[in-house]
């Protein structure tokens, strides 16, 4: 198996350094968001080492070429929510960030019928008529309040929770005078103009919090399948259907995000999304970041009540007084740090608390080399549909009873798929005219009711995609050169997620904000000073965003020049 | 009583004899009329009609269906007609020799005027993936409408290093040169290609009419210059696909040793036979890219051999809205948008050097031949000029900072090149020049511009402000001169372009 292009980039030569070292900081797990935390570090200055568990790196993020002349997307397929700050800040176009938009969502319906939406909004309209005249234009209304709720979401994206929490607080108590966390004036700014919201937008925004995504959709829309189509989004890595409450905030976490200042757009990342591993790889190199693979990190190494350093898993020891680890927080929390190093009462409860943490995979991922074009029965002919999403949603009923096969322990029969056809993006993919579809697949449950996910349950969940496809696309299954099936297991073995969960843990208002992964480290700082989180299980989530990494990296160069400010005592306040 | 026709052209007899039936005494005819009067089949007399309508010698009535006679086409008695000007008839806008394969793909229906011709803006609704599939696959660009001319003769070399800022002594048969062509006081007509297809015989293409001034230049010289617009067909192949596009819609040319600038001649089809074909490894969009030099007749058979040959790699037909969102990431000049031609300049003040223009390395002074415009150029070489072309560069920040204030995002993304020319000012200060193409350039992630501006100005690095568009108002934003090309990818001049590509 080869992966790439780490590998073509010298980075992760697969020969790590087995001495010890010192460092200002050592970042744990080269996912997006681990080299983006590395890269803002060594870009201020700090010598930063990134350990890496597996021989290469991206985590979830990486492409491989699985099947000669043919590039997978192995996991992620789609970037959106990769802040802006963190392109620019970074200078990732400079280093490779090359994003193709996907421009419109195909739904293909039984029967030949299919809504399309494309970027142009009036001839959305039209698509949309034939549905319903009266969803064609609830839709516009429908947009324009996503779009206020992304911009609400871009501001509280610019804040830590904890500072946020504060901000508002104080301006709920009335009493400024009596801040007792120190905010910026910008997180001032970004609380202010959270209470100031309108009542109508805030009411929007608790709907979003608690509401299912169907009763919220509903508001607005008659027709099932619009209302299917667009619940695709409230339901994309989370075990939940369109109908069991909080999936309207997946749907919001969706929609926060943005290419180039314009919300909900998507873009492909030429040569896949390893690339953009490898793009934030190159920012974090040039700013003299170290990257070593196959170093897997046993243990957060702790003198006299602070962070020293780690201890990899074949008992060499790398000096360091900041470190952040980018994992999910049944490793950072639950198995890299040890309570007993916790200053005070802590680290009461943690371990037990991130063996609690809502993580089970729901999602898989079925990749497949083909052929040719496949032909939607609805648009057969080549055109610019396959150039955008195309998403197996025909129905709420549809994705409901795909949910309830996985809520019972088997995986669906008849899925819900969200596919793209990387190769049209990006002919440097598969060779010409030959081509790869990327199909994100649910539901398959972390675990099975009956027995392990082996190779004949694999396969068979890899069949039901495929059977699923061919209802909608006839003759694709004869155009298969090879099909790589992946279920949450295999999330967790290769991207090292436990219960192989995308965003690192449900997103759902009990692992939110101060909550998100938990209380005592829900800031990026945990009670350890020293260790910081900087993971998709950290404030705002998955996806490739870097946003979490970044906000984690300032804090930790805040706090170090509050050390230095500091002088002579009192460090950083925990 | 006609005389017999020798084999083989009785169809022309016949379909002229049908055109000479439309006078203005008698206008309009039907098809079972006309069949009977020329005692031709229905389906013989209709397939001739249909000819004559293809070529526009006759019309067709929209209510009757009836073909109807048309003012001032040839053949059918009115004399003093021209491809450009149809006699008394209302000027009708032109058809490349495209039309009928772009017409047919043109689905958004919008569509340009590009000296008299009618162009694609965009074949589908938005210039999105278009424009995409100029740096990511490959496009198409019917580019027909540019003025070309034919120098041929004993002097052929001597006029183009008479009328050229280039140096045409350095031109060898097989090559491409960019250059300017200037007025005596060495302001600048306009820019453009000339290829050297024989050594005494060049093409020269241009964005506006120039056979009387390279006429009147050669006077005297052994030298013939033709108009040959209408008689070729160019469509630009653009993009990282576009060498194993063209290999594979063409024979006999050897694209692995075709560097920049570089010109063979080849058969279209992958077996030939489709007619012969000029290429030219040049462009107008920064990329990898060839253009395809064809006789009228063939240019059909050009266009489908390079569509088939495109299928697998990506390729897409792209407007001119595609054209010029690269072009200006190219950071290429663009007559009568980025500087006026002194043919046009009603004021003193709006002429422009070559150097002022940023075509400076078009300037020879080093050359043999005296060439119009040479002693105003080597004062303003003394001199240096007094304005500069240079790239401005807005970075995100900035303008996140101005949407800001109006509560957006910045709304810059999805729009296509601005040709409206704006102020640039020194920071906070008076205006020193003007921005006359700007976008946001959705593969650099920055808001980009090509501007004029004083020569003290002009130095990288420089801060400027640019005044752009927030909301319903105008704010100044920080930008800074930067190196043109803004996008400047290796490919665009690589030996080995293929390297890296699959297939």
């Amino acid at each position: 198996m080869t992966m790439e292009p780490a590998a073509a980039d010298g980075i992760g030569s697969g020969t790590p350094s087995r001495g010890g070292g010192r460092f200002d900081a050592i970042v744990v797990g080269a996912g997006h968001n681990g080299l983006v935390a590395a890269a803002y570090l060594a870009r201020a200055g700090l010598d930063v080492v990134v350990l890496e568990s597996s021989p290469e790196i991206g985590g979830a993020t990486r492409s491989e070429e699985a099947f000669p002349g043919f590039r997978f997307s192995v996991f992620s397929y789609l970037v959106s929510l990769l802040r802006p700050e963190v392109i620019h800040e970074l200078d990732l176009v400079r280093h490779g960030l090359f994003l193709v938009p996907t421009a419109s969502t195909l739904n293909p319906l039984p029967g030949g019928d299919c809504l399309f939406r494309e970027a142009d909004p009036q001839r959305t309209y039209r698509h949309i008529v034939r549905h319903s005249r009266r969803d064609a234009e609830a839709l516009f209304e429908y947009k324009l309040e996503m779009r206020r709720m992304g911009h609400l979401m871009y501001r509280l994206q610019r804040a830590a929770p904890d500072e946020l929490a504060a901000a508002i607080g104080d301006r709920v108590a009335e009493s400024p005078e009596h801040l007792d966390v120190d905010v910026s004036a910008e997180v001032a700014d970004i609380a202010r103009y959270f209470l100031d919201l309108p009542a109508a937008r805030l009411r929007t925004f608790a709907q979003m919090l608690t509401m299912s995504s169907a009763d919220f959709l509903g508001q607005w829309f008659e027709s099932d399948v619009l209302k299917a189509a667009l619940s695709s989004s409230s339901i994309i890595g989370s075990m939940l259907s369109p109908r069991t409450p909080g999936s309207a905030y997946v749907l919001l976490h969706h929609y926060m995000g943005e290419v180039d200042g314009v919300y909900r757009e998507w873009g492909f990342q030429k040569g896949g999304t390893g690339a953009v591993a490898a793009t934030i790889a190159r920012a974090a190199r040039s700013h003299g970041a170290e990257i070593r693979t196959d170093s897997p990190v046993a243990r957060v190494l702790a003198r006299d009540g602070r962070t020293a350093g780690v201890v990899l898993a074949n008992g060499d020891e790398l000096r360091a007084g900041v470190v952040l680890s980018s994992a999910a927080p049944q490793i950072s929390l639950g198995r890299l740090l040890d309570p007993e190093d916790v200053p005070g009462d802590a680290g009461a409860g943690l371990v037990e608390r991130a063996a609690r943490w809502q993580s089970g995979g729901c999602a898989g991922k079925v990749n497949l080399a083909i052929s040719g074009l496949p032909r939607f029965e609805c648009m057969p002919e080549p055109g610019p549909h396959l150039s955008g999403g195309i998403t197996i949603a025909p129905g709420l009923d549809y994705v409901d009873r795909a949910y309830d096969e996985a809520k019972y322990g088997g995986f669906s029969e008849r899925p819900f798929i969200d596919m793209i056809i990387p190769s049209v993006l990006d002919p440097d993919m598969a060779p010409p005219g030959k081509h790869v579809l990327s199909c994100f697949v649910q539901y398959a449950p972390y675990e099975l009711a009956a027995g392990d996910w082996d190779d004949g349950k694999r396969e068979a969940f890899g069949d039901s995609v495929v059977r699923t496809l061919a209802e909608y696309a006839p003759g694709i299954e004869d155009q298969i050169l090879h099909r790589q099936v992946l279920v949450p297991p295999d999330i967790e073995a290769i991207a090292g997620i436990p219960g192989g969960n995308i965003f690192h843990g449900e997103l759902r208002l009990s692992q939110l904000f101060l909550l998100r992964p938990d209380p005592a480290a829900a800031a990026f700082r945990t009670p350890l000073p020293g260790y910081y989180l900087c993971g998709s299980s950290t404030q705002f989530g998955g996806g490739i965003s870097g946003g979490p990494a970044r906000l984690a990296a300032l804090r930790v160069l805040d706090d170090l020049r509050g050390v230095e400010s500091a002088a002579g005592g009192g460090g950083e306040t925990p | 009583m006609p005389r017999q026709a020798p084999q083989g052209t009785q169809a022309v007899q016949r379909a002229l004899a049908l055109l000479r039936s439309f006078t203005p005494e008698a206008p309009e005819h039907r098809l079972s009329e006309l069949a009977a009067a020329h005692g031709l089949h229905p389906s013989t007399a209709h397939r001739l009609l249909g000819v004559l309508e293809a070529e526009g010698l006759i019309g067709r009535s929209p209510e009757s269906q009836a073909y109807r006679w048309l003012p001032g086409a040839p053949g059918t008695g009115v004399a003093g007609s021209s491809p450009r000007h149809n006699g008394l008839r209302p000027l009708e806008p032109l058809r490349t020799p495209f039309h009928r394969r772009t017409s047919a793909l043109c689905e958004s229906d919008a569509w340009r005027d590009w000296s008299g011709y009618t162009c694609a803006e965009t074949y589908e609704p938005t210039p999105e993936r278009e424009y995409w599939a100029v740096r990511n696959a490959a496009a198409l660009i019917d580019v027909s409408p540019l003025f070309k001319y034919e120098i041929a003769g004993a002097d052929a070399e001597r006029l183009l290093d008479r009328v050229m800022t280039r140096d045409f002594s350095k031109c060898r048969t097989g090559r491409v040169m960019y250059t300017s062509w200037c007025t005596e006081d060495g302001h600048l007509l306009q820019d453009g290609n000339v290829q050297r297809l024989e050594r005494e015989r060049f093409l020269v293409s241009a964005a506006e009419p120039c056979l009387r001034w390279f006429e009147d230049c050669g006077w005297g010289m052994d030298v013939d210059v033709r108009d040959v617009s209408e008689e070729i067909g160019v469509l630009a192949l653009q993009g990282p696909r576009a060498r194993a596009i063209a290999e594979a819609a063409t024979t006999g040319i050897d694209f692995g040793a075709m560097r920049y600038f570089d010109l063979a001649a080849g058969e279209i089809g992958a077996g030939g036979g489709g007619g012969p074909v000029t290429v030219t490894r040049t462009g107008y969009t920064g990329d990898l890219g060839y253009e395809f030099w064809v006789a009228a007749e063939h240019a059909e058979a050009l266009w489908d051999a390079l569509v088939e040959a495109g299928r697998d790699h990506g390729l897409l037909p792209a407007g001119l809205l595609a054209l010029d969102m690269a072009r200006a990431e190219a950071g290429l000049v663009l007559i009568d948008v980025d500087y006026v031609s002194a043919a046009d300049a009603e004021i003193e003040v709006l002429k422009v050097t070559p150097a002022e223009a940023g075509l400076g390395f078009t300037v020879k002074l080093d050359k043999q031949a005296d060439f119009v415009g040479r002693r105003a150029l080597e004062l303003e070489r003394d001199r240096g000029p007094a304005w500069a072309m240079v790239g401005l560069e807005v970075d995100w920040f900035e303008l996140e900072r101005l949407w800001s204030e109006i509560d957006l995002r910045p709304q810059v993304v999805g729009q296509p090149a601005c040709r409206e020319p704006t102020p640039v000012f020194a920071p906070g200060g008076w205006q020193v020049g003007q921005c006359t193409t700007r976008f946001f350039s959705p593969l650099l992630k920055k808001y980009i511009g090509l501007a004029t501006v004083r020569g003290e100005a002009a130095d990288l690095g420089t801060e400027l402000d640019v005044e752009v568009a927030v909301g319903y108002g105008r704010r100044r934003a920080r930008a800074r001169v930067v190196e043109r090309p803004f996008f400047n990818p290796p490919r665009k001049t690589a030996v080995d372009p293929m390297a890296g590509v699959n297939g």
